[in-house]
């Protein structure tokens, strides 16, 4: 495990879904690597692709074409080498807290006492484990997604996804689960692939942050983020994230732009 | 019910209005005041019915008396007509709904994860399901004969063919990002069948069956409308030919009273199974 340069690599990623009776491109020629205990995101407008690129990672997905290693293997489907984390709030409401992250556990050769443990010492690592015994629907939305990061990484996988987790928090509890984020992430020394549309959460987290363009999606730039560790949110304000903030902004606002303008001329056409 | 109390405490009353403001929009109310309302609305209808018919305004023929009906039933309580009626009725509305259940479910389950199943069996239910169940009892009887095979299946079509798109519904409904996320933790595709599609689906087929059987005792009167010689729903029938207005008007009531027994133990069981889904709306 220590010899691997790259804990996931995208080679010319390619996903082409059927439409009526054409089809369309949703991503194109994508590369990029995340290298073992990394922070990268992926940022870029909406329906450029981000999502579909980290569900074909999650193995939800399948690759048209292209080449997509995780730990040097390629990608079969879903599997537990792989945590993710969903915007939606993906706890099963019949399971209390403790069951839900053991809920990833039992396909691990695990006795039942390791297992509670496991899950109790994930709850801990998340902050939650008073409500180890509680059930989703008496959860916060963003407690629940607390459990929904402690159940992802319960079960140890090699490089956790997350696709715009903290997407349909409110600002104030968004900010918090940044920091415990950060956080977890420096206590387990786990590889995150974080999606967003929010440029200054994904600097606040980021190693690297890979802009993608809009439809086809492509990568477009690569933007390393050279901001000290730990992060602390003072740093928002610093010639230096604004900087970076202000690099990745004239980026998307391109293929914003972009984008518009093929809608209206696709429009002008029909 | 305890989220209503407390929730009470803080009705949202506009700023300078008074009064308990039990009307607000959307606004919920103390539980006393929620269940006093429809004990009070029933008594009231009581009132009405027993003005009209004491005063001689109406008619004992078209409407008897509370205390005809009241006559009526102590009859027949003493004669032991009321307990066979009812027992042979419930009896056919169980076994009828029972069947019917039995294989709405396996079938609604498959309809609803399997698009295969639903291209094969949804165009022929929904052709089905407009069919007036009265329409089949002479088919019924011509089919199963006169004894009870035939109530249980004119109780099976009137409410077969809803209960199974209920269901098929019911498995739909369960969120795309539960069973993503199932695979997701290593679950292959029976796995996430049986441990997150059915759990996820539970409550609302439990739902499901408590609205159907109310449908299965509605269908009561038109199982025992020929051919029947016990039962609430022959009695009814029975009555109109005597012009017993006061028979009829117990039977119907003997009905709604036993359908909403059903309904109450069936919201009884869903609180007790699904205690989880306490906050949900349920």
């Amino acid at each position: 495990m220590s010899g691997l340069t790259y804990k996931l690599l995208a080679r010319h990623a390619r996903k082409v879904f059927p439409s009526g009776s054409g089809q369309i491109i949703a991503i194109e020629d994508m590369s990029l690597h995340v290298r073992p205990h990394e922070l990268v995101s992926i940022v870029g407008t909406s329906g450029c692709g981000k999502s579909t690129f980290l569900n074909i990672v999650a193995g939800l997905i399948d690759l048209t074409s292209g080449e997509l290693l995780v730990d040097d293997h390629p990608i079969d489907g879903p599997g537990l080498d792989r945590g993710m984390v969903f915007q939606a709030y993906t706890l099963f409401p019949w399971l209390n807290v403790q069951r839900n992250v053991e809920f990833a556990l039992k396909k691990r050769p695990l006795s039942a006492a390791e297992r509670a443990a496991t899950a109790r010492r994930f709850l801990k690592l998340v902050g939650l484990e008073s409500f180890a015994q509680s059930y989703p629907v008496q959860l916060s939305g963003g407690m629940q997604q607390r459990v929904a990061i402690a159940r992802a990484l319960a079960y140890d996988p090699s490089i956790l996804l997350m696709d715009e987790p903290f997407g349909a928090l409110d600002a104030q509890t968004r900010e918090l689960m940044q920091e415990l984020l950060l956080q977890i992430w420096e206590t387990s020394g786990t590889t995150i692939l974080f999606i967003t549309h929010d440029i200054d959460e994904a600097i606040f987290l980021s190693d690297r942050i890979y802009v993608m363009t809009a439809r086809p999606g492509r990568i477009k730039a690569e933007v390393a983020v050279t901001l000290p560790r730990p992060r602390s949110y003072e740093m928002l304000t610093e010639p230096v994230f604004v900087d970076i903030k202000r690099r990745i902004l004239s980026l998307i606002r391109e293929e914003s732009l972009r984008s518009i303008a093929l809608t209206e001329h696709v429009e002008s056409l029909t | 019910m305890e989220s209503g109390k407390t929730l009470a405490a803080r009705t949202p009353n506009k700023p300078g209005r008074r009064g308990p403001g039990w009307i607000t929009l959307r606004a919920p109310i103390p539980a006393r005041v929620y269940w006093g309302a429809g004990v009070a609305f029933l008594l009231g209808l009581l009132c009405f019915w027993a003005i009209l018919t004491y005063s001689g305004a109406v008619d004992p023929l078209f409407l008897p008396t509370p205390t005809a009906v009241l006559q009526e039933a102590v009859q027949q309580i003493r004669t032991g007509v009321l307990w066979k009626d009812m027992s042979v009725s419930v009896y056919r509305v169980m076994v009828g709904w029972l069947l019917s259940t039995l294989i709405a479910i396996p079938l609604g389950a498959l309809m609803g994860n399997f698009k295969f199943f639903e291209g094969l069996f949804e165009p022929f239910i929904d052709l089905v399901r407009y069919m007036p169940a009265v329409a089949f009892v002479p088919l019924s009887i011509l089919w199963t004969g006169v004894g009870d095979g035939q109530k249980f299946l004119i109780i099976f079509i009137g409410t077969f063919f809803q209960q199974v798109l209920m269901v098929m519904d019911n498995v739909k409904t369960v969120p795309p990002e539960l069973i993503r996320v199932a695979s997701t933790l290593g679950r292959s595709d029976w796995e996430t069948l049986r441990e997150v599609i059915v759990p996820a689906a539970l409550p609302g087929i439990v739902d499901t069956l408590r609205i159907t059987l109310g449908w299965a005792w509605t269908y009561l009167v038109v199982a025992e409308l020929v051919a029947a010689q016990t039962g609430l729903g022959f009695r009814i029938m029975q009555a109109q030919r005597f012009l017993a207005t006061e028979r009829i008007i117990l039977g119907i009531l003997v009905i709604g009273i036993l359908g909403l027994i059903c309904d109450l133990s069936f919201k009884l069981l869903y609180r007790w199974l699904f205690p989880y889904m306490r906050g949900r709306g349920a």
